[in-house]
């Protein structure tokens, strides 16, 4: 188990940057989630933490130790692949047995933690199976095993999910979680499933273009976003954005004006669909389109404002298509246009 | 369409597709080997006439031609030699070795080991001529020359190391090019994977890289091992299978006897053993690779 420390870590690969200066701190036994689109440079972090990439700036510390030209045999790390990356010539007993070779561990006790790592994740009656013979779901706790049996100071996931059925998705992620609860162990998962993120990880940190846009719980990157990106990027269905000028009190939103609490100039005002409530308001508009997800209906309202996407619950649609509806919003988030960052208290949820 | 029209239809593609790699096939392989049958149990000489049928170059094949055993060790330590050390060995060494260089470094240094299979094969072996060249002016004695060591005669002295190496020289670049393409299709998390797990570059390359291409080694090994033992141009062009006997491998010894001493029928004869065991090697490196296994469809690995 280790603490880790990320100082200025940048990566480029000649003049593209992958990542920018970066610093992070994991907590000891901390289970923290990169999460954003792909090519964002959270698996390049998660390679750099693996010493697989070399940093091109600043230092990454395990422990306060510099590790930057630490090789990836010598760290200690465990990581599970996408791919899950299991050895095809040998049987899942050497697969999980393959990272004890290199350790100082006599045969017997080596078998012995290869038996232990394998029912842990419930694979030991697998042990002589050719990876190939395997589910993609037995692949993926035989790659878990290889990555624990060495007994990590820092466990690695890399979108361990994202070649999983969605069913064997949703118990592979409370069997992560739990086992890592269990064991302790400092873990980082790179993801580029929202859901995947918040609900593993203790922290989740939000990456665009190489930077970190923001560091929290899922609570805080859902309600509070720093940033238009964050706002957008977190909540399915997502958050409607719309363009905006604040003047003295005023926000001119498409055909409508509202009064604003805060901010100036050009914004961009974000309603969560949620924060939507049809039926009563100040608000008119009509159902251009609806979606029906059972559990849940999502409308698609034309409004004065501009394009809504709004979500209720409930069974049934009480709204049909091309009915006029009125509305109310609220918990409305202000971003200032130009640095895309949210204006902190400010908002606008009634008509001027 | 009629039935009966695309059943025809069907007919003329496959002549069309098959017909002509047939046609050659069976021009330049199958029609050679029944002349060469035929010829073989005749008393065809320099005159090319045929005047009666014979068994006795088989007699002579089989115990009267004392110099045949020693040409087929000559043969075994030849194509053995080659293989193992450069067409195989030495070719995985290359490819291992450019593969882990930086991609533009790593191609200029398997365009050099390209190089003389692109020259032709007089050129090459001219330039070898030159390289052993007993006199002051070889390539060879200059360089110890300039240690002040006397002129060396390889060509008499280490016959049998001029020819594997010029032959290896040669042969590594066939299997460092497909091992290299093999290797650059081993996916890289798997290497990724096995550097987290500990292993270092030697342990990779034997549990890794290894396992992954061992259909190609198999596949190089047989190509190769078959190559050799029907090649003799370089030897025949640097060292002529000399001195006296001692570079002649099966092959130039096939066509001494039949062009040099005119034994057409002779030369027919041992031929035939080429033939033969060319095809039991085959079978037998078949069965000992289990390629019939290697070749079946992938059952799906790693994706």
């Amino acid at each position: 188990m280790a603490k880790i420390e990320l100082r200025r870590v940048a990566k480029s690969w000649g003049e593209v940057a992958a990542v920018e200066p970066t610093d992070l701190t994991i907590g000891d036994g901390e289970f923290v989630a990169i999460l954003g689109p792909s090519g964002c440079g959270k698996s390049t972090t998660l390679f750099m933490l693996a010493g697989i990439y070399t940093p091109t700036g600043g230092d990454i510390l395990f422990d306060g130790q510099r590790v930057n030209d630490v090789e990836a045999r010598d760290r200690n790390v465990g990581i599970v692949f996408q791919s899950y990356a299991l050895y095809p010539n040998m049987s899942v007993r050497d697969n999980i047995l393959f990272p004890l070779r290199f350790k100082d561990v006599d045969k017997a006790a080596a078998a012995a933690r290869a038996d232990a790592a394998a029912r842990l994740v419930q694979v030991h009656e697998l042990m002589d199976r050719r990876p190939g013979q395997l589910s993609g779901g037995q692949q993926q706790r035989v790659a878990l095993a290889r990555a624990l049996v060495k007994e990590p100071q820092l466990l690695l996931l890399d979108e361990p999910l994202s070649n999983l059925d969605a069913s064997l998705r949703l118990t592979m992620r409370s069997e992560i979680r739990s086992l890592q609860r269990k064991l302790g162990v400092t873990t980082l998962l790179v993801t580029h499933d929202q859901i995947e993120a918040t609900t593993m990880a203790d922290r989740v940190i939000c990456m665009s273009r190489g930077r970190i846009e923001q560091v929290g719980t899922a609570e805080d990157l859902y309600h509070r976003p720093n940033s238009v990106f964050v706002a957008g990027f977190i909540g399915s269905p997502p958050i409607n954005l719309l363009a905006c000028s604040v003047d003295a009190g005023t926000l001119r939103v498409g055909e409508a004006k509202l009064r604003a609490t805060g901010g100036a100039g050009e914004c961009v005002l974000g309603v969560r669909p949620e924060s939507v409530a049809l039926g009563t308001g100040p608000f008119r508009g009509r159902v251009g389109d609806l979606e029906p997800h059972g559990r849940e209906t999502i409308y698609h309202l034309e409004t004065a404002l501009g394009p809504l996407r709004a979500l209720e619950a409930g069974a049934s649609a009480r709204f049909r298509l091309g009915d006029e509806v009125s509305f109310a919003i609220s918990a409305t988030l202000l971003f200032d246009a130009r640095t895309t960052r949210r204006i902190e208290g400010a908002g606008a949820d009634m008509p001027a | 369409m009629h039935p009966s029209s695309a059943r025809l239809r069907q007919g003329v593609d496959r002549v069309l597709f098959l017909g002509p790699a047939t046609l050659l096939l069976f021009a330049f392989f199958v029609l050679p080997v029944v002349v060469d049958i035929a010829i073989a149990f005749t008393d065809m000489s320099r005159n090319l006439k045929v005047s009666g049928f014979t068994t006795e170059h088989f007699q002579r094949m089989f115990g009267g031609d004392s110099r045949l055993a020693s040409v087929m060790l000559v043969t075994l330590f030849y194509v053995l030699g080659t293989l193992s050390i450069f067409n195989v060995t030495y070719g995985l060494l290359l490819a291992l070795m450019t593969t882990a260089l930086p991609d533009r470094m790593g191609a200029f240094f398997r365009a050099i080991w390209f190089l003389p299979r692109m020259s032709p094969s007089v050129v090459y072996a001219l330039l070898w001529s030159w390289v052993v060249a007993p006199t002051d002016y070889g390539l060879l004695n200059q360089a110890v020359g300039l240690f002040g060591i006397p002129p060396l005669d390889p060509k008499s002295s280490t016959p049998m190391l001029v020819v594997i190496l010029s032959n290896g020289f040669i042969g590594a670049s066939f299997g460092m090019i497909i091992f290299t393409s093999a290797i650059r299709s081993i996916p890289q998390h798997l290497f990724h994977a096995a550097r987290a797990d500990g292993a270092g570059g030697l342990a990779i390359v034997r549990h890794i890289t290894l396992p992954a291409i061992r259909w190609q080694l198999s596949f190089v090994t047989i190509y190769q091992a078959l190559a050799l033992l029907v090649s003799f141009e370089y030897i025949w062009l640097i060292t002529n299978g000399g001195p006296f006997f001692d570079t002649t491998v099966y092959a130039l010894y096939v066509y001494r006897r039949a062009f040099e001493n005119g034994q057409y029928a002779y030369g027919a004869a041992l031929s035939l053993g080429l033939v033969v065991a060319g095809t039991i090697v085959s079978l037998v490196l078949w069965r000992f690779f289990d390629m019939k296994a290697l070749l079946q469809r992938p059952r799906i690995e790693v994706t």
